[in-house]
């Protein structure tokens, strides 16, 4: 069932940034900022102003860089949390799998064609 | 005198979810997944299952980073359906067990599992793929649930060894629960995945398969490693989730019958099943 030789490399911890207290304390804007986005009128708000609704959370000017960019690895770097990422990814219409293509240095066509059964999504 | 008859150790990957809710459980890469879950919710059904309880984590739906329990127990006649970020899905609200989670959590504490009790939650994806995976959700639920959620997220993590006692502790607890309860414990996640870095995708289909035979055979060789060696050996950095199938397995005899297993690993995640049976009048 298993073929694809992309798809079971080896993982390695120091490839991985594992998120504990000096990551949340880090990201803490970041993920509350994320966090926010569990309303429909927080996701319009954000939707409607970027600019505004990064101030509202007072992130600093690199973090909102970061966010401008779409920098997946460097928000994780930042102290973001996937899963409060992945809410931010829903709404500037990054799903999942865009976000982990860009993460491992691929377009998305690339890492889509190195699955399984990509109709799994 | 409650009983549990029956585990589950079942991947709650998201995308699964969303496959439901489009009905397209039989296209072709979903077929595989969704095939496996259909003798189990008919061995459920034979079952007469009760009551579940539902050893998960959230996503960030309805727990926060400002406080982050350990292990937390719904005590609540029901549970709503939380908003992850892209709306509510069409599920019907959980039905609870108020008396039972009551009695639970009394039971946990006196066994020095200082679980934090909550009078409201809400579940996502972690509880809720495992559930309609095992069980028709439409037009309601045939059972009962309590959320157990786990902290599997922010490091430190409660190590592999102290989950397999917190399900041993489960089984003391539903053990004395005086109702006629048939109670069904599903531990969810995993199996191998990395959702982030260089290594997003990564999946180990071999580290998936040796986890299921221990978690069937020799979970205490699993209890004994730390989430770090877990990681390492192939879990990835999202897979430690794996640990809730131990609080699973912990709460089930030496002496089970598998009954179901199943893996499939089409996109980023291993989708693991494993079904075990408790034999009448088997013990701890």
């Amino acid at each position: 069932m298993i073929t694809s030789q992309k798809v079971s490399q080896t993982f390695h911890t120091q490839r991985v940034t594992i998120f504990n207290l000096t990551q949340l304390h880090k990201g803490y804007k970041i993920n509350e900022m994320c966090t926010s986005l569990r309303s429909s009128t927080n996701r319009a708000a954000y939707s409607a102003d970027e600019e505004s609704y990064m101030l509202r959370f007072n992130l600093s000017e690199r973090e909102k860089e970061l966010v401008r960019k779409r920098d997946w690895n460097g928000l994780i770097n930042a102290g973001g949390n996937i899963y409060c990422l992945m809410k931010l990814g829903f709404v500037v219409h990054h799903g999942l799998y865009h976000m982990g293509a860009q993460m491992r240095g691929e377009d998305f066509e690339t890492f889509m064609a190195s699955r399984n059964g990509k109709g799994a999504r | 005198m409650a009983r549990i008859v029956a585990g589950i150790g079942t991947s709650h990957v998201p995308s699964i979810g969303g496959a439901y809710d489009r009905h397209a459980q039989n296209s072709r890469d979903w077929k595989p997944l969704f095939d496996a879950y259909i003798p189990v919710r008919k061995w459920l059904a034979d079952l007469r299952i009760d009551h579940v309880i539902v050893v998960y984590n959230d996503h960030v739906g309805d727990f926060t980073f400002d406080k982050y329990p350990t292990f937390a127990v719904g005590c609540s006649d029901g549970y709503d359906i939380v908003d992850e970020g892209k709306g509510i899905r069409p599920l019907p609200k959980v039905r609870g067990d108020f008396d039972f989670s009551r009695a639970l959590c009394e039971s946990l504490v006196s066994s020095e599992f200082d679980i934090t009790m909550c009078a409201r939650m809400s579940v996502d994806h972690g509880f809720l793929v495992p559930m309609h995976l095992c069980f028709d959700p439409n037009p309601d639920w045939p059972v009962t649930a309590t959320p157990l959620e786990v902290n599997v997220l922010l490091h430190p993590l409660p190590t592999p060894a102290r989950c397999y006692r917190l399900g041993q502790a489960l089984r003391c607890a539903v053990e004395s629960y005086p109702k006629d309860l048939r109670i069904a414990v599903i531990g969810t996640g995993g199996l191998s995945h990395t959702l982030q870095g260089p290594d997003f995708g990564v999946m180990d289909p071999e580290f998936d398969k040796r986890f299921l035979d221990l978690i069937e055979r020799d979970p205490s060789a699993l209890a004994q490693m730390s989430c770090r060696d877990l990681m390492e050996s192939g879990a990835g950095s999202e897979g430690i989730e794996v640990i809730m199938w131990l609080v699973m397995r912990g709460a089930l005899s030496a002496s089970v019958r598998r009954v179901h297993r199943n893996y499939y690993g089409p996109m980023t995640t291993g989708m693991g099943l494993i079904a075990l049976e408790e034999t009448p009048g088997s013990g701890v």
